[in-house]
């Protein structure tokens, strides 16, 4: 057991001097009853942007606070001790600036027995620990909270989450041990481990509340107020009820099952790479029995070897990436040079061009008009896109006044001239550049002088498209990612003659649909479909030296990528994979793949490749394996994934030097955001350099320093 | 036209009161906040009652703009939790502000258009000082209409003091002083804290709660308050101590129609009597209690000696040193404000008339030998307003005289 109390943190203090500190200030409070009650309230003196972290200075500070109340808990003088946020925030979790900056695995250790050091001590008061949460409470934040006695929670509450394990870590101040604890093992499994793995989910204050991860909500409108009144009454001998607490028979049937099961989805969906969702299963595992202490203990060594670890320190990079970079993409023009979007044109009435329809028209709250040769197109379009809106009313995501406002913005005409006071037109017709070329070329002289013409290409040039206009300067890449609702990435692609206004409004159209845009090059496949193409060629080149679809399909678990290559064209479809893989073989003959079989495949018309319960791709069907044409005893999974490491780092820093995008970070954003590549690969380059991809084939590592733990 | 109905009211509660200042303890709480305290602390003592049977909600306040804009009483019922569909709306008689809402509300029930309502008020001082922003007509000083002293309630205070000689200062410094040991003797017994709603607080130290009124002087002495500055008058008479402070804090009571209250299983702490509004010479606005007075108890039918308990609201100790005189009633009478008033729990302008309402309703409980009781204040401008209730403990209650 270690003795906290006994740790010397002041290397930890002296190495947070810029922390903005969260302060612990205590005023008594009398209860109803009489009784004292010492209220913390957690508050970094900063606004409401700048919600409440927990660094060293704030955890030192919050420990000699709470042993100041232990001892006036022991003269007599309180009877409870309650911690609260300022508004809107208990905390947002752990300082995350300064953990990343840790040098070695020591102090890795420190920062993690620090939590407990501090956290730990609302449960030595020596009188019962409340905590109101009153707002948002992350990680550590929700931690101060589990590590009370009892927790109260404002229904206002933005979110509760214990997000660790989608950046790398396990939350290692005691919600590992104590939550299953407190809620179950299944309700822990979904809070530590699945949550964070889709897309990082928080609980709702609903959630918390029926999950047992809080013991009562309170309206907002009184929340301190009733949370006082309820630990009165608790104080007063009120019962708790925690119907949710593990007893002895879940603990013998039930745990190590759900921790069996858990596994085995971990592994069928992330495959054995990323660290920190399976160490949180070992500590959720081992929490069943056993002293709260040992807990701690083994979430300190945990918490110091994902720290001191590479994935974390990508996943970091990979964060701020997605947090910050993607929200204020670079080398766009100011934005005041964006014209404002009054009306939308969709050319075409195709599915692609329905779901653009839905999205703008929801977004951006303007009329939009589809244009097809085909009435009876546009009426089927136009049914379904009023049948989606109907299915957001229904499921409650707008109320029936907006599904109408929206039904009535959509229209659809075979007639072009409709376009003439459309400020944005985008085309979702067929990905030819003929088709492509006739329709701009009939559509420019309907439209407005400084109307914006985007199209949603993949794969072809955006300036061979537009040289049939007579202002090409209008016409900007605006390249979508499948579902269209769901996908957050948009790649904006510029051409030598798209001019700053365009450009910019391209951008605050993206921001309007609540997409995360990156600039690009007018460059073959941009920058997504380009690197997938690389994946994918050399899958199936495997294939076609007769790799078995099993050694192909794993090759690239070392990478931890969301699906497996063959999984991945199955998904997109083998005859898409193949065009795509034509189009970069066509620009680039010898640095990709180009394989018969895929459109062997795809000319089968039927399903190629056989999955298991997971939808994971294990092998061909008949009809596959009939159709193939293989030669040669196959490549082994390491060769395999050599040709994929080495082909990444070789055409990304080609990309690098076309000036595809304006550095590597954005080459990572795009594929954390639009193909779902790994934050503990920081996207791919963190990956490449940990494991001298990007030396062997570059001499030199995409970053300087590369991006990697200190136990390295 | 419906038949008059009786009105009863049912509950009463507020906010502590706090010094309006930067260093007080709603410093850094909104206004409209107070009132939802005060309204949610009410609706929580009767959890009975359906929501949706409360026809309306009116909060008063003497400056709505600001957080005390928007129309209060709709805007708290908001964000109190009401139900949408009840309505609400803002009122404003300077410091007869909720008394209004009660009056009004109460004239709604009695003509058949109401059951259940919420009337209050709330005044944040320290946000809003009394005639912030106000752009008087230019007319009241250049036609001699009303002084321009007039708008300054200390200088009508004094000048109330010039009126009636024999009402000096040191008697002033008596009923102030007693005032405060009064209102300490009723914390001590607890007779106050029951009907307060504790309302959490934001500090530089953190959160913390409100339990009980911030202004209370009870250390006060005589010898104290002598030395006290006159702020209106070089040597004059009105000063901090026989005042009352200014104060943020908010109301809120219940009132409901006799027969609506017995089905909905609402106690009737009082009946409503009658009511009289009365303007008088705004330069003496603190006169005004007198005549509004006179006529509550002429529409009742009632003289001042059937009166039994008195809840006058202290703006200034001759103001109410004038009502007694009048009335003939003694300076220390026992019957008049039992537990203290404003001068040490405070004013928050519109606020204090359900205030006076609560403490009577209390009063009568412990009472019954007391059939009628009077809650009265004198308004800013020039103006009294009074209301009489009827205590439902007497034996004689509902009986006819």
């Amino acid at each position: 057991m270690t003795d906290y109390s006994m740790i010397d943190f002041s290397d930890l203090e002296a190495a947070s001097a810029d922390e903005v500190v969260t302060h612990s200030y205590v005023r008594d409070i009398r209860l109803g009853s009489g009784r004292t009650l010492a209220l913390v309230t957690l508050d970094n003196g900063r606004d409401h942007t700048r919600p409440s972290t927990l660094g060293p200075r704030g955890l030192l500070e919050l420990r000699a606070t709470l042993t100041r109340l232990a001892e006036r808990a022991a003269a007599g003088e309180i009877a409870a001790v309650a911690v609260t946020g300022k508004p809107f925030f208990l905390a947002a979790g752990a300082d995350l600036s300064n953990i990343s900056a840790l040098g070695s695995h020591a102090s890795a250790v420190k920062i993690a027995q620090l939590g407990h050091a501090a956290l730990g001590m609302f449960g030595k008061l020596g009188v019962p620990s409340f905590c109101f949460v009153n707002g948002l409470a992350l990680g550590g934040g929700l931690e101060i909270a589990l590590n009370c006695d009892y927790r109260t929670l404002d229904e206002s509450a933005a979110a509760l989450a214990l997000p660790e394990v989608f950046i790398g870590l396990i939350p290692g101040w005691g919600g590992a041990t104590l939550l299953p604890r407190l809620v179950g093992i299944e309700n822990a499994l979904k809070i530590i481990v699945e949550n964070p793995l889709k897309q990082n989910r928080t609980l709702r204050t609903a959630d918390a509340v029926s999950l047992g991860v809080v013991d009562v909500s309170f309206p907002a409108r009184n929340f301190l107020e009733d949370s006082l009144a309820w630990a009165d009454r608790v104080l007063g001998g009120m019962k708790v009820a925690r119907p949710h607490v593990p007893g002895a028979i879940e603990k013998l049937a039930k745990w190590d099952a759900a921790i069996a099961i858990a596994r085995s989805r971990l592994e069928a969906k992330l495959g054995p790479t990323p660290q920190s969702p399976y160490r949180a299963l070992d500590l959720l595992k081992a929490a069943k029995k056993g002293s709260i202490e040992d807990g701690f203990a083994r979430e300190d060594q945990a918490l110091a070897d994902l720290i001191s670890g590479d994935q974390f320190h990508a996943s970091m990079y990979a964060f701020n990436l997605v947090q910050k970079r993607a929200k204020k993409p670079v080398g766009v023009p100011d934005k005041s040079l964006a014209r404002k979007i009054t009306k939308v044109g969709v050319v075409g009435a195709g599915l692609m061009a329905s779901q653009l329809a839905l999205l703008f028209v929801r977004r951006l709250q303007v009329p939009v008009v589809i244009t097809d040769l085909d009435q009876a197109r546009i009426e089927k379009a136009l049914t379904n896109i009023r049948a989606d809106v109907e299915a957001l009313f229904t499921k409650g995501r707008i109320d029936r006044d907006e599904a109408n406002r929206l039904s009535a913005l959509i229209s659809g005409t075979t007639d072009k001239s409709a376009f003439a006071d459309c400020d944005w037109v985008i085309e979702a017709v067929f990905e030819d550049l003929t088709v492509k070329q006739q329709v701009f070329a009939e559509l420019e002289p309907l439209l407005s002088e400084t109307a914006v013409i985007a199209t949603n290409t993949s794969s072809l040039s955006v300036a061979d498209m537009g040289a049939v206009l007579a202002h090409p300067e209008r016409l900007v890449g605006f390249h979508f990612f499948n579902p269209v609702a769901v996908m957050p990435l948009l790649e904006i692609a510029r051409t030598p003659h798209t001019d700053d206004a365009t450009v910019a409004t391209a951008f605050q159209v993206a921001a309007a649909l609540k997409k995360n845009a990156v600039l690009t090059a007018d460059r073959p496949g941009f920058v997504v479909n380009r690197l997938l193409a690389k994946v994918m060629g050399e899958a199936a080149r495997a294939l076609d030296e007769g790799t078995p679809v099993k050694v192909v399909e794993h090759a690239l678990d070392p990478i931890g990528l969301p699906m497996g290559p063959l999984e991945l064209i199955d998904l997109v479809g083998w005859a898409v994979a193949g065009h795509v893989q034509d189009t970069l073989t066509n620009a680039f003959p010898d640095r990709f793949y180009q394989s018969e079989n895929l459109h062997r495949l795809a000319a089968t018309g039927e399903p190629v490749v056989e999955h298991d319960k997971h939808g994971k791709v294990i092998g061909l069907t008949k009809a596959g394996a009939a159709a193939i044409q293989v030669s040669g005893a196959g490549a082994d999974a390491a060769t395999i994934l050599r040709r994929v490491e080495d082909g990444l780092a070789d055409e990304i820093a080609i990309m690098l030097n076309e000036g595809v995008v304006a550095a590597i970070e954005d080459i990572d954003l795009c594929l954390i955001l639009g193909a779902g590549w790994p934050f503990q690969a920081g996207g791919v380059s963190a990956y490449l350099d940990r494991v001298g991809a990007s030396e062997r084939v570059n001499g030199a590592t995409f970053h300087n320093p590369p991006i990697r733990g200190a136990g390295n | 036209m419906a038949e008059r109905t009786e009105v009863v009211f049912v509950d009463g509660v507020r906010t502590p009161f706090g010094r309006a200042s930067e260093k007080g303890m709603y410093a850094q709480t909104r206004a409209d906040d107070l009132a939802v305290k005060a309204v949610s602390g009410l609706l929580a003592r009767h959890p009975n009652l359906p929501l949706d049977r409360i026809d309306d909600v009116a909060i008063a306040a003497t400056t709505q703009q600001g957080d005390q804009g928007l129309t209060l009483g709709r805007t708290v019922a908001i964000l109190a939790g009401l139900p949408r569909s009840v309505p609400g709306f803002a009122i404003d008689r300077m410091c007869a502000g909720a008394m209004t809402a009660v009056t009004t509300l109460g004239s709604g029930i009695a003509a058949g258009q109401y059951d259940v309502v919420i009337a209050g008020g709330v005044e944040h001082m320290g946000r809003h000082p009394i005639g912030l922003d106000a752009d008087p007509n230019p007319r009241f000083v250049t036609e001699r209409i009303v002084s321009g002293d007039a708008l300054n309630m200390g200088v009508t205070a004094e000048r109330l003091h010039d009126r009636f000689p024999h009402l000096t200062k040191d008697r002033s410094d008596r009923f102030a002083l007693l005032s405060q040991h009064k209102a300490q003797a009723a914390y001590d017994a607890g007779k106050i804290q029951p009907d307060l709603i504790p309302v959490a607080i934001r500090s530089t130290e953190g959160w913390g709660l409100a339990t009980e009124d911030e202004g209370r002087r009870p250390e006060s002495t005589m010898e104290g308050m002598a030395t006290l500055k006159t702020p209106f008058r070089p040597h004059g008479k009105v000063t901090a101590g026989n005042a009352s402070p200014l104060t943020d804090g908010a109301t809120a009571s219940l009132l409901a129609g006799e027969q609506v209250a017995r089905d909905l299983g609402l106690p009737a702490a009082m009946r409503m009597v009658s009511f009289g509004f009365a303007g008088v010479q705004p330069e003496v606005m603190g006169i005004g209690p007198v005549p509004s007075t006179e006529r509550a108890l002429n529409r009742a039918g009632l003289t001042i000696d059937e009166i039994g308990l008195f809840e006058l609201n202290e703006a200034f100790s001759i103001q109410v040193l004038t009502f007694l005189d009048r009335f003939g009633i003694a300076d220390d009478d026992p019957r008049v404000n039992l537990w203290g008033g404003a001068i040490a729990i405070g004013h928050p302008l519109a606020a204090s008339g359900v205030r006076l309402m609560t403490q009577l309703a209390r009063q009568f409980a412990e009472h019954p030998e007391v059939r009628y009781g009077l809650t009265a204040m004198c308004v800013g401008l020039g103006q009294g307003g009074s209301v009489i209730w009827e205590n439902p403990h007497h034996k004689k209650y509902r009986k006819g005289r």
